[in-house]
């Protein structure tokens, strides 16, 4: 008996230490309305079991979106793995809109996915496509393969393929660690961890580096460190603050908060040639600098006028204009893909909750979260969803929502607190 | 060492205040970094040089409880980085002490409460900090006496999400 139950009890250990170490995604409202969608399992060739349920996979991202409703395998009358297998009928009958199947293949090196997307009623078969990828690499290639399917039905890239990078405290005394994790929670991966703060991961345009802030010295760094090598280099360690890096679009300078001035402003840092550049120069507090999508101006948090309010100047310096005018605190903004709103925290009512600014003064600020304390909001990079830190049952979690309204997410570890989450860009 | 005239005018105070050898090595604020995980490739230095060896046996009147110097926290109100008038007293105290001791050193580390964006409070914990140094430096402090460190919200004195706790996290302590 005992030694039956003690390998089972060593595997069910491990399996609790990665679930812990990795976010749970619960989708918190938006189902109504979905399209429903049958992702077929994906057949394999004779004898070869692949890692890795690809279908599941696919289904599971689509799932997450909100915008599909995909259908328990287990109420499918067929599996059909090529369009020739594939009777409309009865799927028609099911009421399922669109289908996707697939077939996962060994060759040598890895694996050949094939895989389909039909339109039911029509017949049309709207994707068709073959994918090379490893066994360690299918899970990623899966999201691919959800990404090409949302894009082909809502029109909008999809960000099953990204990561997105977080800090976990595990409280008083505990370790502070930043870390990075495909988009769906899976494959955590620990980029540093400290006993002192850690904040402010900002992902360069390529994917490949994160920049941060780290007192791991008992004093504010900024570093930058290429997320494959582990590879990191100081970038900013001024006396004073050394905080709120952000890559310009480019990826060839970074902007950043440094105080060695004597206040708080917004400097911007060459990565190639070093030269530091000040692009703001006030007595106040100016900070948290955000670069429009097109690189030319910058917009930031500043308490010149009194309180905490969102200015824009441009990336060569100059007079900064006021963005925000409403509410009483505004800080922390984040630029749409499209460079036409701002994400920001705001508070309302003594709350401080994510607001949505559209730039051109074309109406009110939209109120996107129902927290208390709000922050950290960061767009996925197709621009559909806003992630942010908030709290729930006393615990730091992450959530998502769609800026639609639509959809909402609930992101969590298992232990400890979970927040300034940051979406990776879209890397093609 | 032993001849540095400052050193020993402080040891010299020290025993006229009734202080002398009461402090013990390895009680000294100067706590040691934790290791990092991925050690940087310039290790980024102190911000100011290490207390000469025989000094961490000198005065250390801030950590006696009967000394006014042991009151080591000022407190401010939301987002202000203002000096409350009811602080003065004790800030002049603490200037008055280091303006007569040009080797002690201070370093003012600044702090928020947890609302609104992290990186705001970071720079407002440097306000705050950077608005101590000034008060000290006019009290006769000298420049490389005052140090300043910004925490932000980052280290919470008090835990909780009310006012009770966010008033003590609103706060710069003075960390000789």
């Amino acid at each position: 008996m005992n030694r039956l139950i003690l390998p089972l009890l060593t595997l069910l250990l491990t399996w609790v230490g990665q679930v812990q170490a990795q976010l749970t995604i619960e989708v918190t409202g938006g189902v109504e309305g979905a399209q429903p969608i049958a992702v077929v399992p994906f057949g394999a060739a004779d004898g070869a079991i692949p890692p890795l349920d690809v279908g599941a996979v696919i289904a599971a991202d689509l799932a997450r979106s909100g915008r599909f409703k995909p259908m328990p395998t287990q109420d499918m009358l067929a599996t059909p793995h090529a369009a020739a297998e594939v009777d409309l009928r009865d799927w028609r009958l099911l009421g399922m809109q669109h289908l996707v199947f697939g077939n996962v293949s060994p060759v040598s090196g890895g694996f050949t996915i094939d895989y389909g997307l039909l339109d039911v009623f029509s017949g049309d078969q709207l994707l068709g496509a073959s994918r090379q990828t490893t066994g360690a690499g299918m899970r990623y290639t899966a999201h691919r393969i959800a990404d090409a399917i949302y894009e082909k039905l809502t029109g909008q890239p999809g960000v099953f393929s990204t990561r997105i990078a977080y800090v976990t405290d595990q409280g008083t005394g505990g370790r502070v660690t930043l870390r990075v994790s495909d988009a769906d929670g899976f494959g955590a991966q620990t980029i540093v961890s400290s006993n002192e703060p850690i904040l402010s991961p900002a992902w360069s345009p390529d994917g490949q580096h994160l920049a941060y802030v780290s007192f791991e010295n008992r004093r504010a760094a900024i570093y930058v460190q290429d997320i494959g090598s582990g590879r990191r280099e100081p970038v900013a360690s001024h006396p004073g603050i050394n905080g709120s890096p952000a890559f310009s679009p480019d990826g060839r300078s970074l902007a950043m908060t440094l105080s060695k001035g004597g206040s708080p402003d917004i400097y911007v840092l060459d990565l190639t040639t070093r030269q530091l550049r000040q692009v703001t120069d006030h007595l106040g507090i100016d900070t948290e600098p955000a670069w429009s999508p097109d690189g030319a101006s910058i917009v930031f948090t500043s308490n010149r006028g009194g309180s905490p309010q969102i200015y824009r100047v441009s990336s060569g310096g100059g007079p900064a204009e006021r963005v925000t005018f409403e509410n009483d605190y505004n800080a922390a903004a984040a630029f749409s893909p499209d460079g036409n709103s701002l994400a920001l925290v705001t508070r309302v009512n003594g709350q401080f909750r994510i607001g949505l600014l559209k730039l051109g003064g074309a109406g009110p600020m939209r109120i996107m979260s129902s927290g208390t304390l709000d922050e950290s909001p960061s767009f996925a990079p197709n621009g559909s969803m806003i992630i942010y830190a908030t709290h729930h049952n006393g615990r730091g979690v992450l959530a998502a929502t769609s800026v639609d309204g639509r959809v909402s997410q609930r992101l969590s570890q298992d232990s400890g607190e979970v927040r300034e989450p940051a979406w990776s860009p879209l890397v093609r | 060492m032993s001849t540095n005239p400052a050193l020993a005018m402080g040891l010299a105070v020290a025993f006229a205040l009734g202080l002398g050898g009461c402090a013990t090595q390895g009680e000294g604020p100067e706590t040691v970094p934790p290791p990092a995980a991925r050690p940087a490739v310039g290790t980024a230095t102190p911000s100011f040089p290490a207390t000469p060896q025989g000094e961490r046996f000198a005065d250390r009147p801030w950590d006696d409880p009967n000394s006014p110097l042991s009151r080591k926290l000022i407190y401010f109100d939301y987002d202000s980085s203002e000096i409350r008038q009811e602080f003065v007293p004790l800030l002049q105290t603490h200037a008055g002490y280091m303006a007569k001791h040009p080797q002690t050193r201070v370093t003012l580390e600044g702090h928020t409460d947890e609302r609104g964006s992290r990186e705001y409070n970071l720079a407002l914990g440097d306000q705050r900090a950077q608005t101590v140094q000034r008060f000290m430096l006019a009290e006769g402090v000298q420049a490389d006496q005052v140090a300043t460190l910004s925490f932000g919200e980052e280290k919470p004195a008090a835990a909780g999400h009310g006012e009770g706790a966010w008033s003590q996290n609103r706060r710069v302590e003075l960390a000789y």
